[in-house]
């Protein structure tokens, strides 16, 4: 591996702006990411984070804003930062009409390893990917499709890894695998930068970062968070919740609603506001307070970022 | 900021190697398009069984004048009035002559010899001798006509008083004509050089058009931007496995030419080979500059077309190249195709060296840096 500059932080961007045919995707994006650590990259469809990423790595030219990749600049080394990146796109983009050994191969000898064939079965061991080696990616399963990108985009041993929602359509056991893999890789000194849109995963990164509508509205842990978003919280049990539902849904003072198995979960910014709410219609439900979970808090930080336009029902 | 890493010895080719042995591997799984490269060709050949027929003029002549009577002038002059041939210069000597026409400067040669005039006079019958390149019939056929015309009427004005009786047919003096390089007049030996051409321009025009559009639409261009890899890498890549393609598509033509059609190659094979597939890459970097260019593979197809069809139509392969008007033999000049096609009819009908066709070698070397030059300028780094 490559020696890394020294100082700690891995992305360091200031002001960063996109706009694609007069429409603003990103806007004055900072962010400062630590070494060694997974941070989680949130926000709704559409919020911008696949062309932060695609900023960060060289692929597109910010339209304002600079800053650092791994103590590289991101308007001119994009070389070095390619180098000492891997990148995992959101789309499955390795050759189709490759087999999985030649498609490991190519990344292989593009990054100069001295020996590619055997880098390239090394990998498909790692990936137990053996009884496949010489079938077609484009054969592949969707899952074992993302798979084999992780392992071609750790291949060369980057210091930093962007995935772009890399367990989109995993199932729940190869999704664990994944995770205990990126840990490993950050316990390795490996900074990762993960898009998801799972609450699990966003619970499993060390760091959060909350984008929308291509502001970054919230930056820290999970509980940093959730005690950011100011919310509380109420779990409500009862006979006709569908109708609890919809009343609520209209009430000016409550952030949120929404139904949770066989209950109902309600949350607000003013505890005394919740309070009443909830005094006003104990008659036939169960009001039990409990905590917000990060998933509130996303919704809470989505509606704000809509200027409380339309609430989650 | 860190010290930038240091880069391997040898990482260049090497990455180079990548592309290249990926390409190939695709190519190979697209049986189909390897099919239809080695298909076209083929068919294309047999398909042209006939040439269009034309009858340029103006054509650059030399005079190799070793008489000067009032005779030999007029015998010009005549031949001038046919409107047939340009007299571009006079040769001194019978190599400066030959140059001239393998180099492709005169397309007849016309030698009047010493006292052409004494012995005309005298009723010896002088010879005049003409030479004509007759690789392409259909673009002779008319002037060796009219030299025919010119010399039945050329001295009616000298052949006067005691003189008159000389004025009858036959003409006091000979015509020998000599049709050099193709004397039977076959126009397979004009087609199949110009065939070859124009069958590896749209090949190799094509596959390499679609390369990098293919990658941009299949989503493969995303990863392969985020690897450490230069455009120029990226294009050898792309470009050398098709460099192969046309060096077999190049032998299947001129393997079914030789035995359907009997055309010699009386230059070097070598020469042949080597300037084939300085034509190839000169073609191959044309598609890969469009596919720069391009936005998607249906645009790279257009650009395609849009180059081959000048490149048919104004480089002589199917109308003579000295029957065009002049803007059109401008754009001809920089078409590859036209350079190629004198290369080939030189080297396998006539049997030109290097020397002969340096201009046309020269012009080909230059367009194809130019355009490699281009694609590199043009290639996006980026997704913007
Ligand atoms: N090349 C492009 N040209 C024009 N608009 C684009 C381009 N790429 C993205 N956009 C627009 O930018 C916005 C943000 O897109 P982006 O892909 O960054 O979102 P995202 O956060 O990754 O969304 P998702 O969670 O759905 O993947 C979208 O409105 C998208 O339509
Ligand atoms: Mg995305």
């Amino acid at each position: 591996m490559n020696e890394p500059p020294r100082d700690d932080i891995a992305i360091d961007v200031e002001g960063l702006t996109k706009i694609f045919d007069g429409k603003t995707v990103v806007r004055n994006l900072t962010l400062r990411l630590a070494r060694a650590r997974i941070h989680g990259f949130l926000g709704p469809n559409g919020s911008g984070k696949t062309t932060t990423i695609r900023m960060l790595c060289g692929l597109l030219t910010p339209d304002a804003g600079r800053g650092s990749c791994l103590g590289y600049d991101i308007l001119t080394q994009r070389e070095q930062i390619r180098r000492h990146v891997g990148y995992m796109t959101q789309r499955f983009s390795l050759y189709e009409d490759l087999t999985i050994t030649e498609n490991l191969e190519f990344v292989a000898r593009i990054y100069g390893m001295p020996d590619p064939q055997g880098a390239a079965r090394g990998a498909i061991v790692r990936l137990g990917l053996q009884a496949r080696a010489h079938q077609l990616a484009g054969q592949l399963s969707g899952g074992w499709k993302q798979r084999l990108a992780l392992g071609a985009c750790v291949l060369p041993e980057p210091l930093l890894l962007l995935l772009d929602e890399p367990t989109a359509g995993v199932d729940p056991k190869a999704r664990r695998d994944f995770w205990d893999e990126i840990h490993d890789f950050a316990a390795q000194g490996m900074t990762v930068l993960v898009s998801t849109h799972y609450m699990d995963e966003a619970e499993r990164c060390h760091d959060i970062a909350y984008i929308a509508y291509g502001d970054l509205l919230a930056q820290g842990t999970a509980e940093e968070i959730i005690d950011a978003s100011g919310l509380h919280t109420f779990t409500v049990t009862g006979a006709d919740l569908h109708a609890l539902q919809r009343k609520l849904g209209e009430d000016k003072r409550v952030e949120m609603v929404a139904p949770f198995g066989a209950a109902l979960h309600v949350a607000a910014r003013e505890k005394s506001a919740l309070d009443a709410v909830a005094d006003e219609n104990r008659a036939g439900y169960r009001w039990t307070p409990d905590a917000p979970t990060l998933e509130d808090a996303f919704i809470a930080l989505m509606n704000g970022a809509h200027n409380g336009e339309g609430k989650a029902a | 900021m860190s010290a930038p890493a240091p880069r391997k010895r040898g990482g260049a080719f090497r990455r180079f190697a990548a592309v290249f042995t990926k390409e190939l591997i695709q190519l190979s799984r697209d049986r189909l398009t390897f099919a239809t490269m080695l298909f076209i060709p083929l068919v294309q050949l047999l398909l042209f069984g006939y040439a269009i027929n034309t009858d340029p003029k103006n054509l650059p002549a030399q005079i190799i004048m070793q008489d000067d009577s009032a005779f030999a002038r007029s015998f010009v002059s005549a031949l001038a009035a046919t409107g047939y041939f340009n007299f571009s210069g006079t040769a001194r000597s019978e190599e400066e002559a030959d140059h001239a026409i393998l180099a492709n400067k005169a397309q007849f040669l016309i030698q009047i010899p010493a006292n052409f005039g004494r012995d005309l006079v005298r009723g010896q019958k002088p010879a005049i001798l003409v030479v004509a390149d007759a690789t392409d019939p259909t673009a002779t056929g008319g002037a060796v006509a009219a030299i025919n015309g010119a010399a039945a009427s050329a001295f009616s004005r000298e052949l006067v008083g005691p003189l008159a009786r000389l004025q009858q047919s036959p003409p006091p003096f000979d015509l020998r004509i000599q049709k050099r390089f193709n004397p039977a007049g076959r126009t397979q030996l004009n087609i199949v050089p110009g065939l070859v051409g124009t069958i590896l321009t749209l090949t190799m025009l094509i596959f390499t058009a679609l390369s990098v559009t293919r990658e941009i639409e299949r989503g493969t261009m995303e990863t392969l931007l985020a690897m450490p890899v230069r455009p120029v890498e990226i294009m050898l890549g792309k470009i050398a496995p098709y460099a192969l393609v046309g060096a077999l598509q190049m032998t299947i033509i001129m393997l079914a030419a030789i035995i359907l059609f009997d055309v010699p190659i009386i230059g070097s094979v070598l020469l042949f080979v080597a300037l084939t597939m300085l034509f190839i890459i000169a073609n191959l970097s044309v598609g890969y500059t469009f596919s720069t260019v391009a936005r998607n593979q249906l645009q790279a197809m257009q650009m395609s077309f849009f180059f081959f069809l000048p490149s048919m139509l104004l480089s002589g392969f199917l109308f003579p190249f000295r029957g065009m008007p002049v803007w059109a033999q401008r754009i001809g000049e920089i078409l590859p195709l036209t350079h190629y096609m004198r290369i080939a009819r030189g080297v396998m009908l006539k049997g030109a060296g290097v020397n002969d066709l340096s201009f046309d070698i020269l012009a080909l070397g230059a367009f194809t840096l130019a355009a490699m030059g281009l694609a590199v300028a043009r290639f996006r780094q980026t997704l913007d």
